[in-house]
């Protein structure tokens, strides 16, 4: 049996531009959400976002890109992340063999922070077409292949919210089925008035600070961010001498398969997700030493991850907490930053808090983590669920 | 790893709502586009479910309903899609709504039905399928993406059944769009005629082929996907070349094996050289065909192309129109190679053959 | 009120796309989500924008909609206590 271990790992978020500053961040209990700055929106002054704080000239130059005006948002946060994830666990761009390599990426609305900039000028010329080609999901995924010289099966998928979640599990399985060596899985989504205006009308953004599993939460506060991880087989990072940083022991895609957008009441795809996950991974229930949740702060998603937690783990219930409230609902790249921030608890003993939490929901037995925490951590299951009941659990393991 | 169709529903431009393309079931078009011939989705969804479907997600699940039926499946143990643009009505509708109201009055419903994954997931609810549910939207390996994961899947567990498609709709706008950005010839009077065309530009097309694959065999199989790599920007003809070698080689086969190579040929000069020198070069002597002045061009316009090679080698005919060149096409018809790129990107082969 | 109930009918079939519905078939009594009409959250969001848009009324938590919109009636007497 292949195990599948993590070796790179990279990420930009609202708090933070690479995985040491995120860290920082989580210990200092450092958010990322705030009034809107640089998205033009009439929200601007309404409502709250986990914004990252660099003009699309910035993200171009930290990822060292001259022409950075050809580039998506989405692209230059996907380029920046991707090369810290491969320069940490593949090295530096042209000393490897990249004939194995694959990039399996994800984003929810692509480059659609152009398109909505240039849709006008779509229609009526050839003028900004270039932006056309830079429309549809794959071409952020084209830009990390082309920046990392990878060429071999490169993917994107998109499920809504739990969509790095399933790159990552796809990657594992190319891995274990022999069709590539190394996998850069992950996702990217910049802020774009489409999502922002489409959760608002939805009704389920917090006009505060997101609350996660709190009992007068409101809505989640969307972010903008992208993560990488490196995937590999036990054996060849062993033969490399790599540091790994995690094995990736269970994972799980259900299908709640109730509601477009909403969960089932008591969460049965949630639950077939951890279930899965767990069952995959071998491990009992008690052997979870902590669940990074997907804990957006809606009504209705805290309420039914919460019951599925407890249908698994109740009455023994392992800390929970959601990372949320620091870096928003970043949509595909969720995922893969909650498993970054799992892997950070892994490697640094810690619990990160889940903040803004006052009063338990009156449903649920558990409160979740609410003050950083020193703990012994082999082993965490993180969640991520997203919309068309399509649920997603990794279960990550000390190596 | 092998992937057997026991099931296909499909809608495109062609009467393909039968199972096998026949000659009187071609479909000539003038124009540079080409729209799916929609079948009575009364039959497949109800009314209270209809109301909030765009036109894709209508095609998409009676596309699935008719191919379950076809398969004898109720209950799929996967659901794995490929699409190249996703929603794209529901995704025009609420970002003009963004632009002309200015942020304001906006509903939610196209907000939802714009996410990429909505096809699968609506297939779910209507099933009650709470299993693996993914899709891929990588340009024009989007369904390949979706093969691959089917085929991992059924190396696996080869008795599982999966529901498999690719899925793209073509819309007012987004052809306004292409048209724009030099996608589409201007001049052309006749889409079976699409090679007389010489010049820049495709014609437009759309689709959704789905089918039923699973690891068992069973005499109501079509035929198998017996093969499916995918490989990105190659930098010389060689390079193209070893690739195709080693993909068949892998499979214990060479091309001595392939009975009817089916390439993504669409008319844009710019870039179906390709094609035509492998034709010339390491495809000499072997029957050629194409399949886009049936379909058009769209992004997962493979998955139509695997549908008509699954067709021949049901029936071990092949129609006339798809043929490129004189080469006789020798029975029995063993196995087909789809050989497809967009723009010399993205390039894509698919290997079926006989049960 | 009849005038308005008849009215919000119309708007209804339109907003939530009720293809194959007169507005005869709407019983203003009858629950327009679950068993009756059979309407669900999405469609309770479409009608919170419906009584922003053409009412000028604002619905700022949308568990509110489930009591406003429980039947046409419900909907119509909501409206005329709240239109300014």
């Amino acid at each position: 049996m292949t195990r599948i271990v993590v070796t790179g790992m990279g990420m930009i978020t609202a708090i933070g531009k690479d995985t040491g500053e995120n860290l920082e961040s989580l210990k200092t209990r450092r958010h990322g959400v705030g009034s809107i700055k640089l998205l033009d929106t009439i929200h601007k002054d309404e409502l709250l976002a986990a914004e990252i704080r660099f003009t699309n000239d910035e993200l171009a130059a930290i990822s060292g890109i001259t022409d950075g005006e050809r580039y998506t948002r989405t692209s230059l946060l996907g380029l920046i992340a991707a090369s810290q994830a491969y320069e940490s666990g593949i090295g530096k761009y042209g000393d490897t063999d990249n004939t194995r390599t694959t990039v399996v990426s994800t984003t929810t609305v692509g480059g659609m922070d152009k398109t909505e900039q240039y849709y006008r000028d779509f229609l009526e010329s050839s003028k900004y077409s270039h932006f056309v080609y830079t429309h549809d999901c794959s071409d952020s995924t084209r830009q990390i292949s082309d920046h990392l010289g990878i060429r071999h099966l490169n993917s994107t998928l998109s499920t809504a919210c739990s969509s790095s979640i399933n790159a990552i599990l796809i990657g594992a399985k190319m891995i274990k089925h022999g069709l590539a060596d190394r996998v850069i899985a992950g996702g990217t989504d910049a802020l774009s008035k489409f999502t922002l205006n489409g959760f608002n009308t939805l009704m389920i953004l917090d006009k505060g600070h997101c609350r996660p599993f709190d009992a007068s939460r409101t809505g989640l506060n969307l972010g903008e961010g992208a993560a990488y991880i490196v995937l590999e087989s036990e054996a060849a990072a062993k033969k490399d001498n790599k540091k790994i940083y995690c094995e990736i022991n269970g994972y799980a895609n259900a299908n709640d398969a109730y509601h477009q957008t909403a969960s089932s009441p008591d969460g049965y795809g949630p639950y077939l997700a951890m279930k899965e996950a767990l069952d995959i991974s071998g491990l009992k229930p008690s052997q979870i030493d902590y669940i990074n949740a997907h804990g957006t702060g809606t009504d209705n998603n805290d309420l039914t991850e919460g019951l599925a937690i407890e249908k698994i783990f109740a009455p023994d219930i392992p800390p929970v907490s959601s990372t949320k409230p620091y870096t928003g609902h970043t949509l595909a790249a969720a995922g893969v930053i909650d498993v970054i921030f799992s892997i950070l608890s892994i490697q640094q003993q810690l619990i990160f808090p889940n903040l803004n939490f006052s009063r338990k929901i009156e449903e649920l037995s558990f409160e979740p983590v609410r003050e950083l925490q020193q703990a012994e951590i082999d082993h965490v299951l993180t969640n991520s669920f997203g919309f068309g009941g399509n649920d997603s659990s990794l279960v990550l393991s000390k190596y | 790893m092998e992937a057997y169709i026991r099931g296909i529903g499909n809608i495109s431009p062609q009467h393909s709502w039968g199972n096998v393309i026949l000659a009187e079931d071609i479909v000539s078009y003038e124009g540079n586009r080409l729209n799916c011939i929609e079948p009575d989705y009364k039959e497949y969804i109800k009314p209270i479910q209809r109301r909030r479907m765009g036109r894709i997600l209508k095609m998409g699940v009676s596309a699935a309903g008719k191919c379950l039926r076809d398969a004898g499946v109720d209950m799929p143990d996967a659901i794995i899609m490929g699409t190249g643009l996703g929603m794209q009505g529901d995704t025009e509708k609420f970002l003009k709504a963004i632009l002309d109201n200015d942020e304001k009055f906006l509903t939610p419903t196209s907000f939802i039905q714009s996410t990429h994954n909505t096809v699968g997931a609506h297939i779910a609810v209507m099933l009650k399928c709470n299993k693996y549910n993914f899709t891929y939207v990588n340009d024009n390996l989007s369904f390949e993406g979706a093969l691959l994961d089917s085929m991992i899947r059924l190396s696996d567990d080869p008795s599982e059944k999966i529901l498999l498609a690719g899925i793209d709709e073509m819309t007012d706008s987004y052809f306004c769009i292409t048209k724009n950005a030099g996608f589409w010839k201007e001049d052309i009077s006749d889409n079976l005629g699409l090679l007389k065309h010489a010049g820049p530009g495709s014609i437009a097309g759309e689709g959704a082929s789905f089918f039923i694959v699973t690891g068992e065999t069973h005499p109501d199989n079509y035929a198998r996907f017996a093969g499916i790599d995918t490989f990105y920007k190659p930098e010389s003809d060689k390079e193209i070349d070893d690739f195709i070698i080693a993909f068949l080689a892998k499979r214990s086969l060479s091309l001595d094996d392939i009975d009817l190579i089916i390439t993504g040929i669409n008319g844009d000069s710019r870039w179906d050289s390709g094609y035509f020198r492998l034709q010339d070069t390491l495809f000499n002597g072997k029957p050629l065909a194409y399949y886009k002045h049936l379909c058009g061009e769209y992004y997962t316009s493979s998955s139509f192309a695997s549908w008509l090679a699954a067709g021949i080698l049901k029936t071990q005919s092949c129609p006339e129109t798809i043929l490129l060149n004189n080469n006789e096409v020798n029975k029995p018809i063993r196995n087909i190679l789809i050989y497809n790129y967009l723009r010399n990107t993205n390039h894509a082969l698919i290997l079926l053959s006989v049960c | 009120m009849e005038e308005l109930i008849q009215k919000l009918k119309e708007e209804i079939i339109e907003v939530l796309n009720l293809e194959e519905m007169e507005p005869g078939d709407i019983d203003p009594d009858a629950p327009l989500f679950g068993e009756g009409l059979g309407l669900d959250s999405i469609d309770a969001l479409e009608l919170i924008v419906l009584l922003e848009k053409n009412y000028g009324i604002k619905i700022e938590d949308p568990k509110d909609g489930r009591k406003i919109f429980f039947t046409l009636r419900t909907m119509a007497e909501y409206i005329t206590e709240h239109q300014k």
